[in-house]
Formats: structure tokens, sequence, C-alpha cells
């Protein structure tokens, strides 16, 4: 480091709900270590009752960004990749200190997420004339069925790739006016941090995206049994048997449930299935006459 | 909907906004419940009975350029015994003819069947008012005793609602005894909420009977159209508690279609409907397929063209 | 002059129902080795026929001929030939449309004009529709070389058996899966009839396996550990609990579920076709439908007069023998159901609700209901919260279009929705913000295969019909 005599001022890392961030009202942190296990930060350990006023900014988030047009949304995701842009730098090292990569692989993962943000802003005016369209229905009636949000999606973002993946969860939930509280990595939560001072930084709906870090085990059964959370992204859901359980629990008010992949690719252009699994197809009937 | 005090103190002001204040029709939903009344499968007793009912509601009706004094006493003779094989086969409600050619109608009927004469100008209605009233007066003069007028469609298409409510008072008062029927044309209507609104005008305008069409422009009778105006009826019964009639004229040909029309009265207006003094076919060819039916449901094998009188 | 309409009967004799009747195994009808029951005509309560009941060992063989069948034919099958026997068994449902017209409302109770002119028809054009998709699925949007995923249980409904068996049988076929389909216990016959035609159509044997039995068939059929993928409709209950049965497996699940549809009417609503669509709503296959609009929101301005035009139409519903062609109300499918909404009216009763009916003459024997009104309904009856599938409206009001959408959308189903109005720019506003998957503006009860149904909320997940029915079928979906 430049000036290694001068003392740094070390972050505190809180959690990202409805747009500020709180620490834990449970005042709980936990350690995180590089992968040479020396300690990095303490970080925020989120409770239920976070995950509960995550739900309640979520869903004040939906009501205006499931609102906002294809175009709004698409420029506020690319105002996103503007504000992670300017900190590339910050990221690189997060990742490097989070995976043990070299910088090479860690700017590669940077550069991969960036642009992957910018690929969904361009999804958001677009997706819905790839999954919606008109039927042709037989008798005098125009029909077309829509795309629309599912509402509030509570996410498990991947255990590895602390950025990329977590990019890759969150962006197409958003993209379609979905609001996500997403459980970063548990032990490389810091690029997820890094990214929610991206999003504070943007012009991001306050509630729309809520980060917050600690067990999954702990918080996720909470999130599935609430009856106001519409959806489940369960990718970074290591354990089976939490997994079968979130499944389970999910029953409760049939909510919508994306299994963890066995080996995701994160580097590999995405389908559009991950937009698709949270939408709602909505079609409508109208007679043709005079 | 507003009530009118007044035939003659309505403004045409308040015409217009009592119309475009009628509720709109779907034409598909329309479409789709007259298409559903059509599947009612009348059979047996009931089927008989139904016949017998359309043959006493048919206006038997000659309206050609080519018409004469024997073709209309032929007509005329038919209308008192529809069939001649069989007496208990009712006679119709009326024969229809111009009006030149009603007292040759009158000749052959007396006064056992109705005389109904168009009058104002039919088909088209293009002529003055003053033609219009002479032409009126002169049937019901010549002893006829119904009259079924034209409304002047160019003044409806273009707005002109208020003309054509005072020439509807005109004709009915130029009818004296008669009773009026007013011919709306649908097939130049066009839509069923120019239907609703021709409808109401013409009840509010002093109409005895509302009738779809001349008979001379396709589409005439339709099953959703006559839908529209049995409902118009009903809805001002509920408001004045006045009875109006409905002729469904042109374009039905087959027993079957008119079972469907008396299916129709049923089941939008009610069975209060289902006489000769509130529902009439307009009809020239039904009602020999009429009588070929008649004859098979009694004789219980089907019928032949040689069996039935061409006039 | 009252106009009686005599009895217009359609003859039964077009029906062959075998007294005892089999399992539909690998292509040939075997005998069951569970303890057989009776389906009966819920009309007149005489038993139509002994069905077989399928235990643990009939379902192991059917999962068996679906998964040889699916290794060694089906998905070695090119799409254009899986599309070919698709089409055979359109156009076989097509020349035996009477008798299975005939066949439902025998066994399901549902009169013949619905099963004649909607649920037989619109079964034959699923399998029309999905036919033509097997060969094109590379354009559907899902990848240029979507799978299939093996073998589907299917377990369906008695109020629309046919019709629920080709909304499922028909895409899981053309994407290229084989299915173990298991239809209601009171109402197995058309399904059986439906085994025939796969015989008649030369279908490969195993690729369509019928399984009759009761609840716990379709248990055992879910469980299965050699299903691929899981499509039910039916209740909202049984729908959560096989969510759960599943969980932590690699089981694909879609679930069509329960409804309680709101039915918006405003003050400008082309009035007689709105009074048609309410009376459709909820009075059409005597209410025995997920999407019923039985929930009535009337603009609070017009309320009054248009209960009054409801009541004098519901005066014109004919209730009677479903084989009668005039008939417009059938019978209750069970008397378990008939308990059911028995139950739930009167909880309407005891809650303050008015309760309407028109006169009608009820059979001696056999499961009815007269269709029913109840005014003066509010958000917090029961009558207004719980699916009663039956023939029974619940009428609220509201003020204004927000009120309205509040009302519509304060429920946890989501799966249909009506909007009556004149004015455009209020259809696609309504349609916009109501939270359900089907919207019908100025009609009602419409369905179509290409167009995709299905529900928002605790009315379930995934659609049926469309291009987007044909994604609950392919591997794509679940990949990153």
């Amino acid at each position: 480091m430049i000036g290694s005599d001068r003392v740094e001022v070390r972050k505190t890392h809180k959690l990202f709900i409805g747009g500020a961030f709180p620490r834990s009202e449970s005042g709980r942190t936990y350690e995180v270590v590089n992968t040479r296990g020396e300690f990095l930060a303490n970080i925020a350990k989120a409770s239920k009752k976070d995950a509960r006023d995550a739900v309640i900014s979520a869903r004040t988030g939906f009501n205006s960004w499931s609102k906002a047009t294809a175009y709004n949304r698409g420029q506020v995701l690319y105002r996103i990749a503007e504000v992670m842009e300017g900190r590339k730098d910050q990221f690189i090292n997060d990742i490097q200190d989070a995976e043990g990569t070299s910088n090479k692989k860690a700017a590669a993962q940077t550069d991969q997420a960036i642009d992957r943000v910018v690929w969904y802003a361009g999804w958001a005016d677009k997706y819905s004339q790839v999954l919606g369209n008109t039927n042709p229905v037989s008798g005098p009636f125009f029909n077309f069925s829509i795309p629309e949000p599912t509402g509030v999606v509570a996410a498990v973002a991947p255990q590895d790739s602390s950025l990329l993946g977590l990019i890759s969860v969150i962006a197409p939930i958003l993209v379609s006016g979905n609001s996500v509280i997403v459980i970063a990595s548990t032990n490389s939560p810091i690029p997820a941090i890094t990214l929610s001072e991206c999003l504070a930084t943007s012009d991001v709906v306050a509630g729309n995206i809520n980060i917050l870090t600690g067990d999954p085990a702990e918080i996720m059964p909470s999130l599935a049994s609430h009856l106001d959370v519409n959806a489940l992204d369960l990718t970074g859901v290591t354990d089976p048997e939490l997994q079968a359980s979130l499944e389970v629990e999910a029953a409760g008010s049939v909510k919508r449930v994306r299994k963890a992949p066995s080996k995701p690719d994160w580097q590999a252009t995405p389908s559009l299935s991950r937009i698709r699994a949270f939408t709602e197809i909505k079609t409508v009937w109208h007679p043709m006459g005079v | 909907m507003s009530s009118l005090e007044n035939q003659s103190a309505v403004s045409h002001k308040g015409l217009l906004a009592f119309l475009a204040g009628l509720p709109g029709v779907d034409q598909v939903g329309a479409e789709a419940r007259a298409a559903a009344l059509g599947t009612r499968s009348i059979k047996k007793e009931s089927k008989i009975r139904a016949i017998d009912t359309a043959i006493s509601m048919v206006d038997l009706t000659t309206l050609e350029g080519a018409d004469t004094p024997g073709k209309v006493k032929a007509m005329s003779s038919k209308a008192l015994h529809p069939d001649p094989t069989d007496p208990s086969t009712p006679s119709v409600a009326a024969v229809c003819v111009y009006g030149d050619l009603v007292y040759a109608a009158r000749e052959v009927v007396g006064d056992r069947i109705h005389v109904a004469a168009v009058a104002t100008a039919f088909p088209s209605g293009r002529a003055s008012l003053g033609v219009k009233l002479a032409d009126t007066k002169e049937a019901v003069a010549a002893g006829a005793d119904e009259i079924d007028m034209v409304i002047d469609r160019g003044a409806f298409l273009s707005g002109n609602y208020g003309k054509v409510f005072d020439e509807i008072i005109a004709v009915k008062e130029a009818c004296g005894p008669a009773h009026l029927k007013v011919i709306l044309e649908t097939g130049e209507l066009k839509t069923l909420d120019n239907v609703r609104k021709a409808s109401w005008l013409a009840m509010k305008a002093g109409a005895d009977f509302i009738k779809t069409s001349t008979g001379k422009v396709t589409p005439a009778a339709t099953l959703p159209v006559t839908l529209v105006m049995l409902e118009a009826v009903r809805d001002y019964y509920q408001e004045t508690n006045i009875r109006i009639g409905v002729k469904a004229a042109g374009g039905i040909k087959t027993s079957k279609d008119a079972i469907k029309y008396l299916v129709l009265v049923n089941e939008t207006v009610g069975d209060e409907w289902l006489t000769p003094d509130l529902f009439r076919f307009g009809a020239s060819t039904l009602l020999n397929d009429l009588l070929l039916q008649r004859q098979k449901m009694i004789t219980g094998h089907y019928s032949g063209p040689d069996y039935v009188t061409i006039d | 002059m009252s106009f009686e309409y005599a009895p217009a009967p359609e003859s039964s004799a077009i029906v062959n129902i075998k007294s005892s009747n089999g399992l539909f195994i690998n292509g040939e009808f075997t005998p069951g080795h569970g303890t057989p029951f009776k389906t009966i005509n819920p009309a007149t309560e005489e038993v139509l026929a002994e069905i077989a009941q399928a235990n643990q060992e009939d379902v192991d063989a059917a999962v068996r001929a679906a998964r040889r069948a699916y290794d060694k034919t089906w998905s070695q099958m090119a799409g254009r030939d899986r599309g070919k026997y698709l089409f055979r068994i359109a156009r076989l449902i097509q020349e035996r449309a009477r008798e299975f017209a005939v066949l439902e409302s025998m066994d399901n109770g549902k009169p013949i004009r619905e099963s004649r002119d909607v649920d037989v028809p619109i079964a034959a054009a699923h399998f029309f529709y999905h036919a033509g998709w097997a060969d094109k699925l590379e354009f559907a949007g899902y990848g240029n070389n979507p799978q299939s995923l093996g073998v589907a249980a299917q377990i369906i409904p008695w109020n629309f058996p046919l019709l629920m068996l080709a909304w499922k049988i028909a895409p899981a076929l053309a994407t290229g899966n084989t299915v173990v389909l298991k239809p209601a216990e009171t109402t197995p016959l058309t399904a059986l009839l439906f085994a025939e035609i796969c015989q008649q159509a030369e279908l490969p044997p195993g690729v369509v396996n019928i399984l009759t039995g009761d609840g716990d068939t379709g248990r055992m059929l879910v469980e299965h550990p050699d299903v691929n993928k899981i499509a039910f409709t039916g209740s909202t209950a049984v729908g959560q609990a096989i969510q759960r049965q599943i969980a932590g497996s690699n089981k694909r699940l879609t679930l069509e579920l329960g409804g309680k549809a709101a039915n918006i009417v405003f003050d400008d609503a082309p009035i007689d076709q709105a009074v048609e669509g309410i009376v459709n709503g909820i009075y059409f296959n005597q209410g025995h439908v997920c999407c019923a609009g039985s929930r009535l929101l009337l603009q609070e301005s017009i309320a009054e007069q248009t209960i009054e035009s409801l009541k004098r139409r519901l005066q014109t519903l004919r209730l009677g023998d479903p084989l009668d062609k005039n008939t417009d109300i059938g019978a209750i499918n069970s008397r378990e159901q008939l308990n059911r909404i028995i139950d739930l009216t009167k909880s309407g009763d005891e809650e303050g609700a008015q309760r309407w009916s028109p006169d009608c003459a009820i059979p001696e024997k056999g499961f009815w209901f007269a269709p029913t009104i109840f005014t003066n309904v509010t958000q917090a009856h029961r009558i207004a919260r719980e699916e009663i599938f039956g023939p029974v409206l619940s009428v609220l009001t509201f003020r204004t279009p927000d009120e309205a959408i509040e009302k519509a959308n304060n429920t946890p189903y989501g799966l249909s929705a009506g909007i009556w109005t004149e004015k455009g720019s209020r259809i696609l506003s309504m349609a916009n913000k109501v939270r359900a998957g089907v919207v019908w503006a100025n009609t009602f009860n419409r369905f179509d295969p290409a167009s995709p149904f299905g529900g928002f909320k605790e009315s379930g997940f995934g659609r049926e019909g469309g291009i987007q029915g044909l994604g609950a079928y392919l591997t794509s979906e679940e990949s990153s």
C-alpha cells in the first residue's frame, strides 16, 4: 500500500435495507477471513427481524419499481453499471481478498460483472417482446400475453463467484420490475457490500434491492414462509436438506421456487430462463367488434 | 336513462343527450348470446305450437314493382287459408303491400286479417315530408289498418336525430287509427349501438311496432339485431309499462329460423310478447316452409313443394 | 302464450360403457390390483360402471411403461412424427365427438350443450394445436435444442375431465415426454375412452398411461422416484401438499389451483352483454370452474338495477337432465361437493348476506343446487373469500376504479378476472393493475389452446396453452 505508515480508516460492513445501511438489529456480527485465514472484517449477521424489515422495504420498492417504464428500468440498471465501473479497483481488491484469485482473474470477473449489468440493462425494454406475444385464438378476440413481475423475490447468492455470480442472480430478477432481498455469499460477502454502496448512489428506488449478510440457514426459512414474499431463488443454497426444507416452507403460499443449478457457468451468456422464472404471464382477451 | 314526460316537448338536444346515454352493445357478446339462444332444441309438441304461432305472426308480403291486383288478390287468399288441405291451419296476421294495392287486398280479406301498407317513400325514404305524409294518408284511406314506415337513415347517420324523431311523430299523426310500424333498416345502420338508439328513438316518437328491415337491403333481419331491439323493448316496458311490438322482416326463410326468433322473444322479453299483437315476421317464402313443417309434424312424414300452394 | 320447451334428450345409445373397467398401461387395458370402485351418474345416482383402483404395483408398472416408452421410443422419435400422432388423436376425438360429449355429461353431470359445444371441441383443438409444435420447438424461445424431461405424472380434476386431460397430455407429448395420468375419482370414463383413441391412433404403447383411482393413487404417483415432472390441477390445499411432498427432489412442478375471481362491472358497461358475462361466469358448468367469476364487483351506482336484471335473467335458466339439449344447469358432480356448497352458502346466510334463487324444479334423484345470488356481501364474508365451486354468485359493490382494483386483488388467489366497461383506456388500465393470470375484458370464460392459462399467487404457477405452456415440459428452464 502507498504510504504504509498511514493508519487506514477501516470500514464497518453493514446491511443494505430500504436504501440505508443499518447494522443488524440483533447487534451480531461474524468474522470473514481471506483465503489465507487472515481477518478481513466483522460482517453484520442479519436476523429474522432484519429479513422482515427487508421484506417491508422490498414491497414498498416493488410498488414503485414495477410501475417504472421499461426504458426507465433500463436506465437505472445502466447507471448501476456506470457507478460500478467507477469502483472497479475496489471490486478487484474485494474479489482478490474474498476468493484468493489473481489480480488478473479478479479484474476479468469485475469486467464481466459490469458487462453483465449492461447486458441486462439492455433487456429491460425487450424481454417482454420475447416472452410475450399475441395469441391467435379462434374467434373475434384480441388476445395478448405479457410477462409481469412476480413481486418480492428472496434470493441466495452463489457461495463462490462473489461478484459475477451475485450479479447474475439479481440482475435478471430486477430487470422485469421485481424487487429482491439477496443474501450474499456467506464467506465472500464483501463484494456484495461494495455493490450495495454502488446501489445507494445509483438511481435505484429505496427498497428495490436489499442485501443481507449472514447465514442463509438462519434467515431463509423465515423468508420462505413469509406470506409477502412471492418467489425464492435458491441458487446459492449448497445444503440439499436446507433446500428441501425451504421448498416445503414455500408451499405454504405457493411460492415460485428456482432451485440451485448443479454446475453453473457464470461466464457463459445467460439464457432468458432467469428473467422468465420471476415473471407471471398475464393473458388478456377482448372482443373485436364495431 | 331520463324519463320524458311529453314527447312533443322534447328538445332535440335532450334527445341527443338521451340517446348518447344509452348503454353500448358489445357486438361479439350480442352475437354470441343470439347464437346460444339459437341452440335451443324445440321438438314435438312445443314445435307444433311454435309453428302455429309463427304462422299466425306472418305478415305475408309482396313489395315488387311488378305487383298487380291479381298478384295481391292471390296472395291475400293464401293469407286467409294458407293450407287448403288443412283448414285447422291458422291465418296469418296480415298482408303487406304497397299503398296503391291496399284496395285489392281488402277486397279479398275483408276485416278478417290486417292489411299493412308500406309508406313514406318505401324503401329508400328519400322524399319530402309532404310526400311521405301523403303516401301514408292515402294508404290509410284505401283501407290499410297498419302502416310500415321507414326512418330517414340519411338523417340518422348524419346525426340529425331530431329530424328522424319529428318525422315519426308526424307520420303517426297521419296514421289516424292505423297502427304504426317503424322500419329502422338495420342493414344500413350497421352497428348494434345504432340499432339500440334507433329503437329507443322510434318508441319515444310513438311507434307501435319497431321493425328491422325493408327486405330490400342485405342483411335484413338477423338474430343479433332482433335481440337488441327486443332488449330495447323490454327496457322501455320497464320504464313506461307500455309494450311495443317487434317485427323481424327479410331473410327469414325456414321454420328453423322462425323458431329461433320465437325463442329469442321468449327468453328476452317473455311470453307476453308471443302474440301477433306484439311480434310479427315480415316474410314471403317462410310461410310455405312453415306449412311443410306443419304437415310433417302432423302426418309424420316429410312433405314436398307440390303440397303447398305458390300463392 | 306460454312457450314450454318439450324434453329434447340426446340419446345415450351412442355410448358403450363397459360394466367393469381396467387401467390403461403400456397400450393395453389391464385389471387393477386395488379395490375397484363405482362411478355414478350424478343426475340420477345410477351406477355407470365399475372402475379399477390402481395400487402401488400398478403405479410402478405404469411409470415403468412410461419410462421404457420414453427411453426407447418417444424421446428417439423425430418431432415431426410425434406431431403426426397428436394430429391423429385430434381427428379421432372429432370423429367420436358426440360419443365423448354424451359420456362426459353422464359421468360429470354437465349439460350436453356444454360438453358438445365447449369441452369436446376445445379438447380436440388442444391436440391439434400442440401437434404443430412438436417439430418446431427450437423456434419457441427455449434455446435451439430444448429437451424433454422424461416421465410426467399428471393429476386432473373432475370439473372438465376430457378437457383437462387434453390440457395435460397434448403439451407433454408434443415436447417429447411420456405420461401417466390419473383422472378424478368421480369422472374416469372419458379418460378411458381416450385410452381407446390412443389405441386407434396406434400411439406407441407406454407413451400414454391412464391410472384410475383415488387420492392415494395420486399420492403414490407423485411420490414415485422415477417421475420427472408433476402437473396438478385441483384444490389449493392438495397443490400445496404436493409442493411440500416433492421438496428436495429434482421433480419439476406446475400447479393450477383454485380461484375467487372478481368480475368487475362499471356503469358504462355494455350492460346486456355484461349480464350474460356474469351469468356465464358463475353458472357455466354449474360454477365448477376454477376461473369462475364468483365475486361480482358492481359499481355502486348501477348495483340495484343490475341485480334486478340478473334476477330476471336467472329466471330463464333451465335446471335439469344434463342430457336434455335445453338444459343450462346440470347436476352437481357429487354428494360431497353438494354438501360443501350447502355449508358455505349457509355461512352466507349466517354472516348476513341476502340469498336469492329463481324458482327451480329440482329433480328427486341426483345432486342439484339452484343458481343462487348473494347480495350485500363484503370482503369479510366467507362467501367472498373461499372458493365455493358451485352456482353461487357473491355480489359486492365499489365506488371507483381504484377501489375495484383493491377489492379484486385483495385475495390470496389470482387466477382470473373480468372487466366490463366500454372505455378502452379503462379496460387496459384495469387489465394492467389486476393481479390475475387471465383477464377477460367485455367477455368471460373464453379458452383456446393458443392462449396461456394459469394463475398468480395461490392460484398456482406455470401456464397451460400457448407458447408459454411448453416451458413446463422442457429442461431449459432450470439451467443457469
